[in-house]
């Protein structure tokens, strides 16, 4: 049920972090860490979306279009064993036409055992402007893709490069899916308020997510090891009290270039290192928190609404 | 109203890439690439001089380092110049310290302007490698292909009289291309281009005109990119090529010969606090056991060398 107030877009209820019900993770973690690698195909000769321009020169936009194609030629590889010297598992935020342009890619997450969930068909390809049908079919697509070359169910929505509409979340909810990767309002999963069925928000990061570090804040690449050390060592404090999210949004075009892979390298050894951390995926997350604190969370969202009314 | 069909269709969602540029390949599954004397990694170290006519209209988008104050934008034409009359000759000297010789990336405009400078380059044994005609005339894909082959034309005839060299190397103004850049490149003796950021290997790009190569070149190590772009010190810009550097140095070990170029824009990287810095990257580099210092066009030649020869 949407029942909040115009200008606030209603997907979840005001519920502080202070006094909420107690969140935990399997075998007493402290903390829940994910790594979202996104891994993304952007298109050549897109169409024109109208209301979000591509590419920001005219195309064909060889330097833009290039430096993305570099994650899948070189970049993932040095992503992948950094993760792997860690021990860490990615839950891919996927283009999907992905599997298609580079099923060898796929294959070597696959065999690992990470998981896959939707970051839309093409990066170069949004869902502004498109109707409910567009968007649905964009996430049975998703699925079925995911389905056809992993095998696996498409639990997970992050919409392609941000763009979402103002029903998208009841649509993910209603074609099965069990989380969004879209909002940023937490440091712990939010129950979300859809038409029909359950959804929830599990933590993303902008914060911590490469794109926002190097394309968008211009930190260094030994500054962004910092950043996380940081926001893993106050979160892993914080979990102590109730069981928190960290995630690390990755994309191998940026983690994976040369003078940054051994900063970054360092930084997930640095979190693997510690005891009680749940190297997780969002499935992983999504279904624990569904199965064992979904119901305290609407019920306290529930408690907490009503008090205001009376109030 | 719902967005037109023909955004829930995928006309090129198939094997390989959304073109026909060139085939989808891993950095890491190609066969290993030998350089000479068994060398691990060649160091490919290119200053770029660049001219920005002072009435430019900066459309249909400015390269990086366009004038951007209004007419006539003094600071800006002038602080860019100045890699062409100082700057430079600091990175040369620098270059020629430490007995490595590069390619220099000029515009057309910088050798017509300025052929005492061309000549200085050439005689100290750098390859020129052309930088399109100045920094205003960017490649572009609203460009009719007439226009863009006479740009080529120009550049390339003004700058293999000024060096009498081949020029067989290229590089865009702003890395920018037209869908035809290539092939009007490779219509005119252009064996290698650097505006692609894909790889850190060379390779080859088909063509209307046959094939050229794409040769690597760093473009987020870049002097400009890290210290303007990105507002990062001189000190970090250094840091970043050494573990550049030192990771691509690394996976020599395992991968064959890897290319590590060091972009130095003349009007930046020539500016005085700075070529300390410069100095001390390129020097870090050299003293590891197997750095090859070269220019692209002997890049370039030793890796069809080693990509022809037969493989184990």
């Amino acid at each position: 049920m949407r029942t909040s107030e115009p200008g606030d877009p209603g997907l979840y209820d005001y519920l502080p972090y202070r006094g909420r019900p107690k969140v935990t993770w399997p075998n007493g973690a402290k903390i829940a860490v994910w790594i979202a690698p996104n891994i993304e195909f952007y298109e050549y000769d897109p169409p024109k979306n109208p209301q979000r321009t591509p590419w920001g020169r005219p195309l064909p936009d060889v330097l833009a279009y290039s430096h993305r194609d570099y994650g899948n030629r070189v970049g993932f590889r040095r992503m992948l064993a950094a993760m792997d010297e860690a021990g860490f598992r990615g839950s891919v935020s996927l283009n999907v036409a992905l599997c298609d342009h580079h099923p060898e890619i796929i294959r070597m997450c696959a065999d690992r055992g990470w998981e896959f969930f939707s970051h839309g068909i093409y990066n170069t390809r949004y869902a502004y402007g498109m109707s409910e049908e567009q968007e649905r079919s964009i996430i049975r697509d998703s699925a079925q893709t995911i389905r056809k070359w992993t095998g696996q169910t498409l639990d997970g929505w992050l919409a392609p490069a941000l763009s979402n509409n103002s029903w998208t979340m009841d649509l993910l909810a209603e074609e099965g899916l069990l989380y969004t990767c879209d909002l940023f309002h937490d440091d712990q999963p939010t129950p979300l308020n859809v038409r029909s069925g359950r959804l929830l928000s599990v933590p993303y990061s902008l914060e911590m997510n490469d794109t926002i570090v190097y394309n968008t804040n211009s930190y260094s690449p030994r500054h962004y090891a910092t950043i996380i050390r940081r926001q893993f060592d106050q979160l892993y404090r914080e979990g102590a009290t109730s069981g928190t999210v960290m995630c690390i949004p990755l994309h191998p075009y940026l983690v994976g270039q040369p003078h940054r892979i051994e900063p970054f390298a360092e930084a997930l050894a640095y979190i693997a290192g510690h005891e009680g951390v749940w190297r997780a995926t969002g499935r992983e997350i999504a279904r624990h928190f569904l199965d064992h604190h979904y119901d305290a969370a609407v019920a306290a969202n529930a408690a907490a609404n009503a008090a205001a009314a009376t109030a | 109203m719902p967005l037109p069909d023909d955004h829930l269709a995928y006309a090129h969602r198939r094997h390989g890439m959304d073109h026909d540029l060139y085939p989808w390949s891993d950095l890491l599954d190609r066969p290993r690439v030998a350089w000479p004397e068994g060398a691990r990694v060649a160091l490919w170290v290119a200053p770029l001089v660049q001219w920005f006519p002072i009435d430019g209209s900066g459309k249909p988008f400015r390269a990086p380092g366009g004038l951007t104050m209004p007419f006539p934008d003094l600071r800006h034409y002038t602080n860019r110049d100045y890699g062409n009359r100082v700057g430079i000759f600091r990175l040369l000297d620098t270059m020629a310290d430490l007995g490595i010789r590069g390619s220099v990336m000029a515009n057309a405009a910088v050798a017509r302007r300025y052929p005492a400078l061309i000549r200085e380059v050439v005689a100290a044994g750098h390859e020129i490698v052309a930088h399109g005609l100045d920094m205003e005339h960017v490649h572009h894909g609203g460009l009719p292909e007439a226009d863009e082959r006479a740009i080529v034309a120009d550049a390339l005839a003004i700058l293999r009289d000024a060096s009498g060299q081949a020029v067989t190397g290229w590089l865009s103004p702003g890395r920018s291309q037209s869908h035809a850049t290539l092939g009007i490149l490779a219509s005119q003796g252009i064996a290698y281009a650097c505006d692609w950021a894909n790889d850190d290997m060379p390779f080859v790009m088909a063509t209307p005109a046959g094939p050229i190569h794409a040769m690597p070149f760093a473009q987020e190590t870049d002097d400009r990119t890290v210290m303007l772009d990105m507002k990062q010190t001189e000190d970090s810009w250094l840091e970043q090529v050494r573990d550049r550097f030192d990771v691509l140095y690394r996976e020599t070990a395992t991968g064959g010969g890897r290319v590590m170029s060091v972009p130095l824009h003349a009007w930046v990287a020539g500016v005085p606090y700075r070529i300390g810095a410069v100095r001390e990257a390129l020097a870090y580099c050299l003293g590891h056991e197997g750095v090859w210092a070269a220019t692209g066009a002997e890049i370039l030649s030793a890796f069809q060398a080693s990509t022809a020869a037969p493989h184990e």
